[in-house]
């Protein structure tokens, strides 16, 4: 601090202090504690607020366990409460989402990144950052067209004879499985990339003298090397998925709701911004846990993931 | 299997690659030209231009666009000032102070777009300022500044600090040490920030549906629409846009071969006369 005083006086030190505290303060930290008090707070009309009836109390997180459905887990009827089967469901699909982003990324960083000659690589990215910096909405929307009962994708499966009949794409969970994969695999692909490309290529080379066949090069040289990557680019494809609303609200069905929409459902549609601010905490938990996990299981630091 | 087919089993995913990223783009941007009133490239009903009469046509759509660009606008004039402010503060100082105060302002990245919405509009309500765009700005910044920050904390690694203190040695005041010496070397950093602060605002659709009031942006204008009966003037307006972001990023591309090529030229020119000096 006193260095900051040394070199930029007080009025310039002020100011840098002044704007950090203003976002922090202002625009991160009093918002979310905001959201936190108003959880425990039972949704009342404007004349009761501060009043007898405004109290603290678990309220708002127990209406996450009412309404229970039947809900058949490994083939026994369970009955689930509805929101908790909706906030597990977005749980697994988004893992699932995460893992078939790494599937695919895995071979196209290792091309990038040790196989491509340098000299092509500025317009590959060029290529590949263009879907990027176009909007999350679009590329919900070029799904959405794609997967139609009378779309193209239809069409050209019936045309090549592999369907019968055209399958209703846009049910259940599986068109906002496609849609999340399209929209968030750049994700995955571009932490991996920077992970695989600080490997030295004389690694991967010596293994290959040793004898190594090339899947165990991978295993063993490869893969741990880009650990930190995979951890990022996963946090990453998790959190957004996760916490995606276009997607699932353009490609999903009635049957297929995400937690997002139901936050989105007492917010906006209910107007109980307290429920809503508890289920909101909630998903804010989730998300603190799957990223302290990620960075256990991958033994890696915060620091090395927001890069 | 040998090198050779593998090598050329790369080649061919990465081309299934591409193809998989940009033709569903060309297959949206296509169904503009059909004459169809459904948003569709298949089948397919002749070419027509009577979707670009529509979306030139719709009053909606031109309020969303200028208010699209008015929040990025305010999104960039207070997100680049905070962030840079941000990446000086964290830059001197060190050791645990610095690591929570980095964690803090880079955990909003992270964080879900309706929770940052939904917290947004609670405790400025509590405050008395009601919904709108003005809280989306609020809301956008609260993560955008973050960008800002680790772009201008990278450039700040390799500024050398000597040159500040060489200039306050022969007499410049702290205002002239920051606009002379600093920020000029900050610049490309705060340019780039500048640029992502504006195209993430744009993006942006969580914290703005939660925050905007009755207000609407262009990805929320776009939203709607695809819920509540699309015409293909919405495949237009994508065409669009992706033909805008194309061309920015060409323009990029361009500027930044150039700038290497410069750089190249110099380093040769440096080599050379270290040569001749040398001799």
């Amino acid at each position: 601090m006193d260095e900051l005083l040394r070199r930029y006086g007080p009025t310039l030190t002020g100011a840098f202090l002044l704007l950090t505290a203003f976002w922090l303060l202002m625009l991160v930290i009093l918002p979310n504690v905001t959201l936190f008090e108003a959880s425990f707070r039972p949704y009342l009309p404007v004349v009761d607020v501060g009043g007898p009836k405004d109290f603290y109390s678990l309220g708002n997180y127990l209406k996450f366990f009412s309404n229970s459905t039947d809900t058949s887990i490994l083939g026994m009827n369970v009955p689930l409460p509805i929101h908790l089967k909706i906030f597990f469901g977005t749980i697994y699909y988004s893992t699932m989402v995460t893992v078939i982003t790494f599937v695919m990324a895995y071979p196209l960083a290792f091309y990038l990144a040790k196989v491509v000659t340098p000299k092509s690589l500025p317009t590959l990215f060029l290529l590949l950052f263009v879907p990027m910096w176009v909007s999350e909405v679009l590329r919900a929307f070029a799904w959405w067209l794609i997967l139609a009962y009378k779309g193209p994708l239809n069409a050209i499966l019936q045309g090549l004879g592999i369907l019968d009949d055209p399958v209703r794409w846009i049910a259940g969970y599986r068109a906002i499985i496609i849609g999340l994969v399209y929209t968030y695999v750049l994700f995955m692909v571009f932490p991996i990339y920077n992970a695989i490309q600080s490997l030295d290529t004389n690694q991967i080379e010596a293994a290959q003298d040793l004898g190594s066949p090339w899947w165990r090069t991978h295993w063993r040289v490869i893969l741990p090397h880009a650990k930190p990557g995979i951890a990022s680019g996963s946090v990453m494809v998790f959190m957004l998925a996760a916490g995606s609303l276009l997607v699932p609200a353009l490609l999903g069905s009635a049957t297929s709701l995400w937690f997002t929409q139901t936050i989105q459902q007492w917010m906006l549609e209910a107007q109980d911004w307290n429920t809503g601010a508890a289920y909101a905490f909630l998903f804010l938990i989730l998300c603190t846990c799957f990223v302290s996990l990620i960075m256990w299981l991958f033994k890696v630091q915060l620091t090395d993931i927001a890069k | 299997m040998d090198d050779k087919m593998r090598r050329t089993l790369y080649h061919i995913y990465m081309g299934l690659f591409l193809v998989y990223l940009l033709v569903p783009l060309a297959l949206m941007g296509g169904a503009a030209f059909n004459d169809s009133k459904l948003p569709s490239v298949y089948p397919w009903k002749g070419l027509t231009n009577r979707w670009f009469v529509e979306l030139w046509n719709d009053d909606t759509m031109w309020t969303s666009f200028a208010n699209t660009i008015l929040v990025a606008l305010a999104v960039v004039v207070m997100a680049v000032p905070i962030g840079t402010a941000a990446a000086i503060l964290v830059n001197s100082i060190s050791g645990r102070v610095r690591s929570v105060l980095y964690g803090v302002m880079v955990a909003p990245v992270l964080a879900p777009g309706a929770v940052i919405g939904i917290s947004t509009i609670l405790f400025w309500n509590k405050l008395n300022v009601p919904v709108g765009l003005h809280l989306s700005v609020m809301g956008q910044v609260s993560y955008i500044a973050a960008f800002v920050m680790l772009m201008v904390l990278a450039r700040l690694q390799s500024f050398d600090l000597n040159l500040e203190e060489a200039a306050l040695d022969l007499g410049a005041t702290h205002g002239q040490v920051m606009r002379r010496i600093l920020l000029p070397h900050l610049y490309p950093a705060i340019g780039a920030g500048a640029a992502i602060a504006f195209f993430q605002s744009i993006e942006n659709f969580n914290i703005t549906l939660f925050t905007r009031g009755r207000s609407q942006t262009l990805t929320v204008y776009v939203f709607s629409k695809v819920r509540s009966g699309v015409t293909p003037s919405i495949n237009a307006l994508a065409l669009l846009l992706i033909i805008a972001t194309l061309s920015a990023a060409l323009l990029y591309e361009v500027r930044r071969r150039r700038l290497a090529g410069i750089e190249a030229a110099r380093e040769a020119e440096a080599r050379r006369a270290e040569e001749a000096g040398v001799l």
